[in-house]
C-alpha cells in the first residue's frame, strides 16, 4: 500500500512528461494523479530533516547561496478536494545559514531580515491548485519584515512512504517590496527559493 | 616632449589637477565615514560609491600620467632653495603616484576579499575583479595597505597644499597661480613676483 502510493506518485511524474507531448495521455495523468493525492490526505508537520536553500544571483555570475536551519510548519491535503489543501510555515531568520559570518550578520541585520525586530518570516496558504499529476501551485501570502504580499510557490510530490511525504518546493519572490532591496542591482532582486519539504502525519 | 606653454599649467593639467583633488578628499571623507556608519545598508550603498568614485580617480589620474609625460609643466617656480624646489618634486610625483596606487590596493582588497562582492562603477560598468587569489589573510593585508596609504596620502596632500598656500599668502608669489585659473599667474602682467629676500636666498 506505501509502496504502492509512492509509485503513484512517481508514475503521476513521468505521466506529466508525457503529457507535454501528447493531449493523448491526459485522462491518464488526471487519474493518477487523482489517487496520488487523495491517498496523501491528512494532515502533516514539516519535520526538522527538510532544507530551506536560498540563492540571490549577482552580476557577472555567482551570488549568495544560503539556508535556513530553524522553522515550523504544517499542512494538510484534503483528499477529496486538493484545492482545499492548506499550508502554513514560518522561518526564523535568525538561523540563516551562509558562506561566511560576514553575510550572515548582514542579512540578519536590519539591511535585510531586520531579525530582532521582525523574528518570523510566516507564509500562508490561500489557494492550492492542482496542475498535474504530482505538482500543484501553492498561492499564498508571505510575511517579512512586516509586509505581507502575494506569493506564489510551486510543489512537487518527490516521495511517499507511509505517513511521510516530501515536496520539493520552489519559488521566486522579488524582495524589495519587503524593504530587502539592498544591494540591488549588483545582487539580483529576485530570490529563489529551493526547498525540500519532509512531512510526517499527525 | 612639450613644455607647457608660458609659466602656467595648462588648462588640461589644471582641470585634472583639481577635479582629481577634489575628489581625492571626497574620497577620503567618504572612506572615513562609511567605516563608521552603523547602518549596514546605508554602509554596503556607501561602499560602492566609493569604490565607483576610486576607479574614476584612477582612470583620471591614469590620464594625468599621460598628459605630466606628454606635456611638461612649467618650469620649477623661482625663489625657492634648492631643498624646496626638491621638497616639492618629490611631493608632486609622491602624489601622482598615490592617486594610481590607492585605488590600486583599493581594487586588490575588492578582489581578494572572500565576500567577492562585484565592483559594478556607479551601476554602469562591471570591472572584473585583479587575478588576485581570494582569502582572508589576502584581504586584511590589502585592507591595512589600502587604508594605511589612503591616510599617508592624505598627509603628504596636506602638506603639499599647506606649501601652495604658504607661497600664496605669505611669501606671495605666483606659485598657486600657475595652477589655479583666476589668480594672477606669472604670464599676465599683474603677476607677483617673489619677494626678492627669497631670491637672494634662492641664489645664494
Ligand atoms: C584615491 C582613491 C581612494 C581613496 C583615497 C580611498 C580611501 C579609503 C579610506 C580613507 C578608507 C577608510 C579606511 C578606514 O578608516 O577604515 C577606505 C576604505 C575602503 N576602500 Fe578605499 N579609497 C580609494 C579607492 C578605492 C577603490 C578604487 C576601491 C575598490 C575598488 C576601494 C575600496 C575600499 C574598501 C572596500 C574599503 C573598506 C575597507 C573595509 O572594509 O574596512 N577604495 N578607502
Ligand atoms: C587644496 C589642495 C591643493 C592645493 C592648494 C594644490 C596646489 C597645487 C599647486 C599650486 C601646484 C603647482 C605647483 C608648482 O607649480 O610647482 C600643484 C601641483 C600638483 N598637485 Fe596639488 N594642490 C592641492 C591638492 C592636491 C591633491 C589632493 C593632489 C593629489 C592627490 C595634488 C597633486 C598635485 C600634483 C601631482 C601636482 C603636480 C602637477 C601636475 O602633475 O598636475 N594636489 N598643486
Amino acid at each position: 500500500m506505501h509502496d504502492n502510493g509512492f509509485q503513484k506518485a512517481a508514475r503521476a511524474g513521468l505521466a506529466v512528461v508525457f503529457l507535454a507531448a501528447s493531449p493523448v495521455g491526459f485522462a491518464a495523468t488526471a487519474q493518477a494523479s487523482a489517487d496520488a493525492l487523495t491517498e496523501a490526505a491528512g494532515s502533516y508537520h514539516i519535520d526538522k530533516t527538510s532544507s530551506i536553500r536560498f540563492a540571490v544571483d549577482q552580476i557577472g555570475g555567482g551570488g549568495i547561496r544560503g539556508s535556513f536551519g530553524d522553522y515550523k510548519g504544517s499542512f494538510s491535503i484534503d483528499g477529496r478536494d486538493v484545492g482545499k489543501s492548506t499550508v502554513m510555515f514560518t522561518l526564523y531568520p535568525k538561523s540563516v545559514h551562509a558562506n561566511e559570518a560576514r553575510v550572515e550578520d548582514f542579512l540578519r541585520s536590519d539591511a535585510v531580515f531586520d531579525a530582532e525586530e521582525y523574528p518570523e518570516v510566516t507564509f500562508r496558504s490561500t489557494a492550492v491548485t492542482r496542475t498535474g499529476g504530482s505538482t500543484a501551485t501553492i498561492k499564498g501570502v508571505l510575511t517579512a519584515r512586516g509586509k505581507s504580499r502575494p506569493t506564489e510557490l510551486q510543489a512537487t510530490v518527490t516521495e511517499r512512504r507511509g505517513g511521510a511525504i516530501a515536496f520539493h518546493v520552489t519559488g521566486s519572490i522579488y524582495r524589495s517590496p519587503y524593504g530587502m532591496g539592498v544591494g540591488t542591482p549588483l545582487y539580483s532582486n529576485l530570490v529563489q527559493f529551493d526547498m525540500t519539504l519532509h512531512g510526517t502525519r499527525n | 616632449m612639450s613644455r607647457s606653454k608660458g609659466r602656467s599649467y595648462g588648462a588640461i593639467a589644471m582641470a585634472l589637477h583639481w577635479t582629481i583633488a577634489a575628489l581625492f578628499f571626497g574620497q577620503i571623507l567618504l572612506g572615513f565615514s562609511m567605516e563608521r556608519v552603523r547602518s549596514m545598508a546605508l554602509q554596503f550603498d556607501l561602499i560602492q560609491w566609493h569604490k565607483s568614485f576610486g576607479f574614476l580617480i584612477l582612470a583620471l589620474a591614469a590620464v594625468r600620467l599621460c598628459w605630466h609625460l606628454a606635456v611638461r609643466g612649467p618650469r620649477p617656480a623661482g625663489g625657492m632653495t634648492a631643498l624646496e624646489r626638491r621638497a616639492a618634486t618629490f611631493a608632486q610625483a609622491a602624489l601622482l603616484a598615490m592617486t594610481l596606487v590607492v585605488p590600486l590596493a583599493g581594487w586588490a582588497l575588492a578582489s581578494t576579499s572572500t565576500l567577492n562582492i562585484p565592483s559594478f562603477a556607479f551601476n554602469l560598468v562591471l570591472i572584473p575583479h585583479l587575478p588576485l587569489a581570494p582569502s582572508a589573510q589576502a584581504e586584511a593585508f590589502w585592507r591595512e595597505t589600502h587604508e594605511l596609504l589612503a591616510y599617508a596620502t592624505l598627509l603628504l596632500a596636506a602638506g603639499h597644499a599647506a606649501a601652495a598656500l604658504r607661497h600664496h599668502f605669505l611669501l606671495r608669489d605666483d606659485v598657486l597661480g600657475r595652477m589655479l585659473p583666476g589668480l594672477p599667474g606669472a604670464d599676465e602682467p599683474g603677476a607677483r613676483a617673489a619677494r626678492p629676500i627669497r631670491r637672494t636666498i634662492d641664489n645664494a
